[in-house]
Order: structure tokens, then C-alpha cells, then sequence
């Protein structure tokens, strides 16, 4: 009897598990289609509008506003969808306008900063580590690097906020403390000990018969890394690429405190940027359920996760498939 | 007939730790000679054949006393250069190790890190070395295809075209068609016999037929510790020792 | 050549020992530099006492309990869920079966879904979804109970962020279980269960383990998910019951560092809050790397 309610138990609990996996999907695209506002969350609305659009309109306005914005919802929502190619990006005005071209291009400008300086350092580190570092010095350097990744995202913010952002303006003179840079060197600061770890271990698996054929050719230590592990090693560390640029991409405390949060197109690197993620962080908790405004929130969310998604999808089966093929011999 | 040396060995102990994995080894090997080293697993022969081109090295705690002299040089002196001594002397391994890279580039590896870029003078090394490993008529359409593609008895052959690239005075081939089948090893030994003329080879195997039909002098090791060495025609019909006798005609092993 | 072949070398080693410097130097100035400015402040009484004075004085008591608790009940929601379906895809799941590949290959790759996502999900399913329909039965004057963010919809969403951590790491552990222990056990007559009672969980419990307190740190340290889940700016008491709101540590990083009104006067607060924080967690991982140590240790006896 025992058996058949443990065995019941075990598979519903797992059924539960994996339903809510996929509820993960379901609702994050759900919420991104515009929807109607009905009578239960009018209340809401009314409720949270009067404390929410402080930043940009003032308070003696703020009547008007509510009435405007409900009379506009329906026509708002067929426009805002048809501009969300835009680029402006202003989701709290008389005429909101929903362009997520800076956001786009804010996500891509500040994490291609961090994946440009973290990809040579953290590949560097991992060759370092298996050219030249002693089996002792390994054993060490290994989890000191790891360590890296211990570090809360709201922590390396901070110290992105003060130290990072001090350093950079007094170094480089910019109008702007907080900036593109600032943000990439911070999110460089988290995602090294991913690309570290993942490259470092695609070149640690190179089997140790190939290592050895090239030294008894005479090759020294490091034209053996160089020629023959690094090349054998390339989809793992395209993976490594793949995993920190997803994971820089989708960040959200480092950039929402380090990056300035201006939604421009400006190509200069010392200007303030405003991210996918950091736009969802800074603007969902003020938002009315139901709004326009909501539903383009969670669309950027859904892409986000479509993204991010699709990245680890392509590092996994990138690599497992190119490395079984490599040695397999089948290509 | 006088032989030219092509290795001499001197009182040559090896420790793993601190456990002696090889005893007081004495031995001198021939100029375009096939030596092979027989004797049972763990005897401690392909210990010894990583002597001689220093690829212990590699392993933790290795400790090497005695002399290994080629060309008038002691090469575990401090002053000797391991890569330019693993030039002069190639391997083969047991297990066929393409790297995974096309047949081209395995082959113009040795002579690229050499420091030779010219494109026809790689395109002429690759061509003679797969011919000389009796391989090019079977690869020569497809050079560009991986190294891995190949049959296990091709990687073999074209493991031994890599390290001719290189240029050795002396192969060591480690139990180099232990994992081939009876065709493919036919085709190395034959190679092999080729090979002969123009380097000297040094071969562990645990197959004495295989000894017998390749070599020209033959080591027996036991416990490593060198039993007899001599003509393999000798240790064949008429060794000296019992331990020999006994191992050759399959008794113990 | 031979010459430019060592110089080639020492070029190489002379890039990629930078790299390493300059990786472990960052590493160790962030932790000099949070210990250093962040050990002034760093009193019994700022971890007992309450914020003062607009937040500019005073200690971060609240925030600890809200940490904790938070944590406390999304390891005891997300560890017996994810630890049960791990114990599903290795006893009882067929591996062949397509629904598996999919599963495990969703589990493996929701670890790289950034946590502001899970955060949306928690809003749009916990609050909006089941908050809001909760109350639409139970109360009505439509007063908002629980369809508006509280610790319990936060730790829910946390929950969900671990589920994936503790099923890769049991799942690990129960595959490391040699399968000749199952069919010894099978072989006595014990049944599935039986066996797993006895055989595969006692020997998993370090595994359960260590993914629990490798959730924990990581979860002590998340804002993102939280951001619009429950977390709140600043609360006069602590919280009672599942629908209040609480405080958190990351949380009052993020506001003192950006939101609040005078930065700079409370600098020191800032580095010491990042300074518990950081011992937080660290101790959490620290703990994880000894349990596995141990684990390891005993295995090979």
C-alpha cells in the first residue's frame, strides 16, 4: 500500500514540478498579449496610479492624466504595438511611445563591452592555468577564480556604482559617471568565472593521447596548447562565449545601478544606456496591471527569455554534438 | 658486419615514487636495426621505451638514474633541450592519435611548428612523407578531410607520416597495431620493414610472432629488469636464459 | 627559430599570466575594499538594530529577517519538489522517452533564463493569477489581500529558481549511486520504494545537501526576482504572516546605493549591508564545498 501512494506521490509531485516548468513559458507570453482592461482590476489600477507616475508628471496633473490614459486605452494599445520598432522609448506620457530600439540596443552595446574585455581575460586565465600553472597552482587557482561567481549581482553593482564609475570618470574625464562602460566592466566582472570555467574545462578535456602526440613531435608546451588543444577546444569555448553572453545579456541589478538607465541610440561608449532587463527592473513594480505599458513590459521580458533560451540551447547542443563529431571522426 | 650504435644505455634505474619500476638497465641499440622489446604486461618495456625520448617526464614523481647517451649526449643532462630530443627521436603510441585536423595539417604540423611556412615546401614534405608510410594512394583525393575519418589501421599509418615529418633518426613505436586487425597489421609491419632503411626503430609488443618477424635484435624484460638481449633469431631458437625459454615458448606470460 | 620559439613562449605566458593577475587582483581588491570600508560599520548593533532616520542611521535588522525567512521557506518549498523529481527522472522515468529529453534539457537550460524573468512569471501566475483569484472568492469589498506582492509569492518565485539547482545536483548524486546496490536490495525482496527509502536517500542526503545550501546562497543573494514579488523599501515592523511584505539585504543595497536621498551620508551603512551580505553567502558556499568534501570522502571509504 505504501509503495503504490509513495510511487503516486513521487509522480505528481514530478508532474507538478514539470507543469510549472512549462506554466513558465505559458505565462511570461501570456502576460505580452495586450488585453483589455476588465472591471476587477480597474480598482487596481485607480489605486496604484495615484502613487505611480511621480518621476515625470507632477502631482496636480495627475488626474487628468488617469482620465486621458483611460479613454486612450484601446486606441493606445493598436498604436503602441505598431511602434514598438520605434526608438524612443517614453512608456509614461501624454502619448507613450514604446520603441525597443534603444533597449535593444542598450542590452547589446553594454554587454558586448563586458563579453569584449571578460572573453580574452577569462580565456587567457583558462590557457594560463593549463599551459603553465603547476598541477598545485591549479588546484588553487581554479576555485579562487570560481569565487568570482559567489559574489551577488546587486554586490558587483555596488561596487560598479562606487569604485568602478569613480575610477573610469577620473580616468577617461566623461560627462556621464554612470555609463556603458562602467556597466560592461561590471558585468565583465561577473561573467569571467563562467567563461573561465567552461573554456578551462572544454581544453582540460581535450584527451591527453593528442596532448602527447604533439609533445613527441617535438613540440614545446606551449605550441602544443596553442596549435592543438586550443583549435580541439573551440566549441567548448564558443559554448563559454555563448553562456557569458547570455548571461550578461539578461543582468539585471549590475546595469540597473551601474549603467544610468538613459534609453538612447548614441554609439559613444561613455554614455548612460538603458538595458532590456534593467527597463523590466526599474518600471514593472510601477506599472498598472493590464496597461499597454504592462503587456510591452512582459513582451520584453518573453523576448528576453526566447534569447537567453535559445543561446544555452545552441552552447549545449554546439557543443555536445561538435565535440563528439570532432573525436569521433565522423566529419 | 659492423653495427653502429644508435643508443646506448648505462645503468639506467627508473622510480615511480618511491617504488622501482626499472632495474640497472644496460643496453646498446643499432643504427637501421628493428629492435623489439617483448616480455610480459607490466614488465616495465614500455616504461623503458619512454625513456628514451623523455616522455616520462610528463608523469608526477618520475625519478630517472643512469645514462641514455644519443649522439655522444646524455640526454637526461640538465643541459640537454627535451623538444629538439623529441625531434631526433619519434613515437608512435598504441592507440592512433590523430589530432583533430585534417590529414594535411597532421602531417605539416611537425614542420610548421619547425618554423617552415613555405606553402609548396609543405605541400612536397606531406606528399613524400604519406608515400612513404604507404598511405598516400589511399588519402591523396582527400587530404582535406579530418584525420579522424580514417580507419584505425590509416590513423596508424598516418600517426607514422606525422612523426616522419619531423625528420627522427629513431622511432619508438609503442605496441603500435595492438589495436588493429590482422590486415592493417600486416600493412604496418610491412611498413615497418621499409622504414628500416633509412631510421632505426625501437618497438614494444606483446606479440612474438610479431617479434619475431619484424625485428632484428630483441630485448626481454621481466620485472624490469632486462633478461637477455641478442639477435632475435637467437632468443628465438636458442635463448640463454631459462626465463627467456620459457616466456618464448609460452609457457608463463 | 629556436630562439623565436621561446620568445613566442614567454610572450605567451607573460598575456596569459596578466590575465590571471589581473582576475585574481579584481577578485581580492572587491574583497579588500568591502572588509576594509564596510568593517567600520560592522557593529552588533547595526545587525540588531532597526534603520533610523530616513534609513541614514541605525542597523539592517529587519532586512536580515527578511533575507532569512525568505530563504527559509523557498528552501521548503523548492528542495523535497526539486529533490522528489529528481528522484522521478532517475528511479521511475524511462530515459529513452522524448518527454524526458525534453524535460531535462528544459531543467538544464532554465538555469540560464536571467531571474528578472522568473520574477515577471511570479507576478503574472502567483499574483495576478492566483493572488487575484483567491481573493475575487474570498473577499468582497474588493479589498486586495492576496493578489498584491508578499513574501510568500516572493519565496514561491524563489523557489522556482532553485527547483532547477537542487534537481541537477540530487540528480548527479543518485546517478553516482552504483547500480548494483539497487539490485542487491531488489534481490532481498525489498520493493522500488523500499529500496529508495533505504538505499538511494540516505546515500543522497549530502547531495540534498549541498544543493540546498548552494540554492540558499544564491538565493540569498537574488534581487532581481523579487524586485516586484514582495520586497519592500522600508517596513516599521517585521513581517507576521504570508501577505506581508518584508525587507531584504540585496534589496536595501540597491536602495540605499541608488534611491535613497543622500547617498553619500550613508556610504558606510552601504559597504557594511554588502559586507553581510557577502559573508552570507560565502559562508553558505563555504559550507557546500565542505559538505561535498566530506561526501567525497566518505565515498571512497
Amino acid at each position: 500500500m505504501s509503495e503504490y501512494l509513495a510511487s503516486i506521490i513521487i509522480k505528481s509531485v514530478a508532474f507538478v514540478s514539470f507543469a510549472v516548468i512549462l506554466l513558465i513559458f505559458v505565462f511570461v507570453f501570456k502576460e505580452a498579449i495586450p488585453q483589455s482592461t476588465g472591471d476587477g482590476t480597474k480598482v487596481a489600477q485607480e489605486e496604484l496610479q495615484s502613487e505611480s507616475y511621480g518621476d515625470d508628471i507632477s502631482g496636480a496633473v495627475d488626474n487628468t492624466v488617469t482620465e486621458v490614459k483611460t479613454k486612450h486605452e484601446s486606441e493606445e494599445g493598436v498604436q503602441s504595438i505598431a511602434n514598438l520598432t520605434g526608438t524612443e522609448w517614453q512608456p509614461v506620457s501624454l502619448k507613450p511611445k514604446f520603441g525597443l530600439l534603444p533597449l535593444f540596443w542598450g542590452s547589446f552595446k553594454v554587454t558586448l563591452l563586458g563579453i569584449l574585455m571578460a572573453f580574452p581575460l577569462a580565456v587567457g586565465a583558462a590557457l594560463y592555468s593549463i599551459t603553465f600553472a603547476g598541477r598545485g597552482f591549479r588546484e588553487i587557482l581554479k576555485p579562487v577564480i570560481e569565487l568570482l561567481s559567489g559574489f551577488p549581482s546587486v554586490v558587483i553593482g555596488f561596487f560598479a556604482l562606487t569604485t568602478v564609475a569613480s575610477a573610469v570618470s577620473s580616468f577617461f574625464g566623461v560627462t556621464y559617471r554612470l555609463n556603458a562602460v562602467v556597466g560592461g566592466i561590471a558585468l565583465a566582472i561577473t561573467i569571467v568565472p563562467i567563461i573561465f570555467t567552461v573554456a578551462e574545462d572544454a581544453l582540460q578535456s581535450i584527451p591527453k593521447h593528442i596532448s602527447e602526440a604533439s609533445l613527441a613531435l617535438g613540440a614545446t608546451k606551449w605550441q602544443t596548447a596553442v596549435f592543438v588543444i586550443l583549435p580541439a577546444a573551440t566549441p567548448g569555448i564558443f559554448a563559454a562565449f555563448l553562456l557569458g553572453f547570455g548571461r550578461a545579456f539578461g543582468e539585471t541589478m549590475i546595469v540597473l545601478m551601474a549603467t544610468g538607465n538613459a534609453a538612447t541610440m548614441s554609439l559613444n561608449i561613455f554614455e548612460p544606456v538603458r538595458t532590456l532587463s534593467a527597463t523590466i527592473g526599474a518600471e514593472m513594480a510601477e506599472v498598472v496591471f493590464g496597461d499597454t505599458h504592462y503587456s510591452v513590459l512582459f513582451l520584453i521580458g518573453a523576448l528576453l527569455f526566447v534569447f537567453t533560451f535559445s543561446l544555452n540551447a545552441i552552447a549545449e547542443f554546439w557543443v555536445r554534438k561538435r565535440l563528439l563529431k570532432k573525436f569521433q571522426g565522423s566529419a | 658486419m659492423i653495427r653502429e650504435t644508435v643508443i646506448k644505455v648505462e645503468n639506467l634505474n627508473l622510480y615511480y615514487g618511491k617504488k622501482q619500476a626499472l632495474n640497472n638497465i644496460s643496453i646498446e641499440m643499432y643504427k637501421h636495426n628493428v629492435t623489439a622489446f617483448i616480455g610480459p604486461s607490466g614488465c616495465g618495456k614500455s616504461t623503458f621505451l619512454r625513456v628514451l625520448n623523455r616522455m616520462n617526464d610528463l608523469i608526477d614523481g618520475v625519478k630517472v638514474d643512469g645514462k641514455v647517451i644519443i649522439e655522444n649526449n646524455d640526454i637526461y643532462s640538465p643541459d640537454i633541450d627535451v623538444v629538439e630530443l623529441r625531434k631526433k627521436v619519434g613515437m608512435i603510441f598504441q592507440k592512433s592519435n590523430p589530432f583533430p585536423k585534417s590529414i594535411y595539417e597532421n602531417v605539416a604540423y611537425g614542420p610548421r611548428i619547425m618554423g617552415i611556412k613555405d606553402k609548396n615546401k609543405l605541400d612536397e614534405i606531406v606528399e613524400s612523407k604519406l608515400k612513404q608510410a604507404a598511405i598516400w594512394d589511399e588519402v591523396k583525393d582527400d587530404l582535406q578531410k579530418s584525420g579522424l575519418s580514417l580507419s584505425g589501421g590509416q590513423q596508424q599509418r598516418l600517426c607514422i607520416a606525422r612523426t616522419l615529418a619531423t625528420e627522427p633518426e629513431v622511432i619508438l613505436m609503442d605496441e603500435p597495431a595492438s589495436a588493429l586487425d590482422p590486415i592493417s597489421t600486416a600493412k604496418i609491419e610491412e611498413l615497418i620493414h621499409e622504414l628500416k632503411r633509412e631510421y632505426s626503430i625501437i618497438i614494444v609488443t606483446h606479440n612474438m610472432q610479431q617479434a619475431a618477424r619484424v625485428s632484428d635484435f630483441t630485448a626481454f624484460f621481466y620485472l624490469g629488469t632486462l633478461i637477455e638481449y641478442d639477435k632475435t633469431k637467437k632468443i628465438f631458437t636458442n635463448p640463454t636464459v631459462k626465463q627467456t625459454e620459457d616466456y618464448v615458448t609460452g609457457r608463463f606470460g | 627559430m629556436k630562439q623565436k620559439t621561446k620568445w613566442l613562449g614567454y610572450l605567451l605566458f607573460g598575456v596569459t599570466g596578466l590575465c590571471t593577475l589581473l582576475i585574481v587582483a579584481a577578485l581580492i581588491y572587491m574583497l579588500a575594499e568591502i572588509t576594509v570600508r564596510g568593517g567600520h560599520f560592522f557593529t552588533w548593533e547595526f545587525l540588531t538594530a532597526n534603520p533610523e532616520q530616513g534609513m541614514t542611521a541605525g542597523g539592517i535588522f529587519p532586512a536580515i529577517v527578511g533575507t532569512v525567512l525568505l530563504v527559509l521557506l523557498m528552501s521548503i518549498v523548492g528542495v523535497p519538489i526539486g529533490t522528489i523529481t529528481a528522484i522521478y527522472m532517475v528511479e521511475y522515468a524511462k530515459n529513452d522517452f522524448i518527454f524526458m529529453k525534453l524535460v531535462r534539457f528544459a531543467v538544464n537550460t532554465l538555469a540560464g533564463v536571467p531571474s528578472i524573468v522568473f520574477g515577471l512569471f511570479g507576478l503574472g501566475f502567483f499574483i495576478q493569477f492566483i493572488g487575484s483569484g483567491i481573493d475575487k472568492v474570498v473577499s468582497t469589498d474588493g479589498h486586495l489581500v492576496w493578489g498584491q506582492p508578499n513574501i510568500l509569492w516572493a519565496s514561491l518565485t524563489m523557489a522556482l529558481l532553485t527547483v532547477p539547482v537542487v534537481i541537477v545536483t540530487v540528480e548527479e548524486t543518485l546517478r553516482a549511486i552504483p547500480n548494483e546496490y539497487r539490485a542487491a536490495s531488489l534481490a532481498l525482496g525489498a520493493t522500488k520504494w523500499q529500496t529508495i527509502r533505504k538505499i538511494i536517500l540516505p546515500n543522497a542526503v549530502p547531495g540534498i545537501l549541498t544543493g540546498t545550501i548552494l540554492a540558499i546562497g544564491r538565493g540569498a543573494g537574488e534581487v532581481a526576482p523579487i524586485l516586484f514579488t514582495g520586497v519592500a523599501y522600508f517596513l516599521p515592523h517585521l513581517p507576521s504572516k504570508l501577505s506581508d511584505q518584508f525587507m531584504n539585504l540585496g534589496y536595501h543595497v540597491y536602495i540605499l546605493s541608488t534611491q535613497s536621498t543622500d547617498v553619500e551620508a550613508t556610504k558606510g551603512l552601504q559597504y557594511a549591508t554588502v559586507l553581510v551580505l557577502l559573508m552570507v553567502t560565502f559562508s553558505l558556499n563555504f559550507i557546500a564545498v565542505i559538505v561535498r568534501y566530506f561526501m567525497r570522502k566518505k565515498a571512497i571509504q
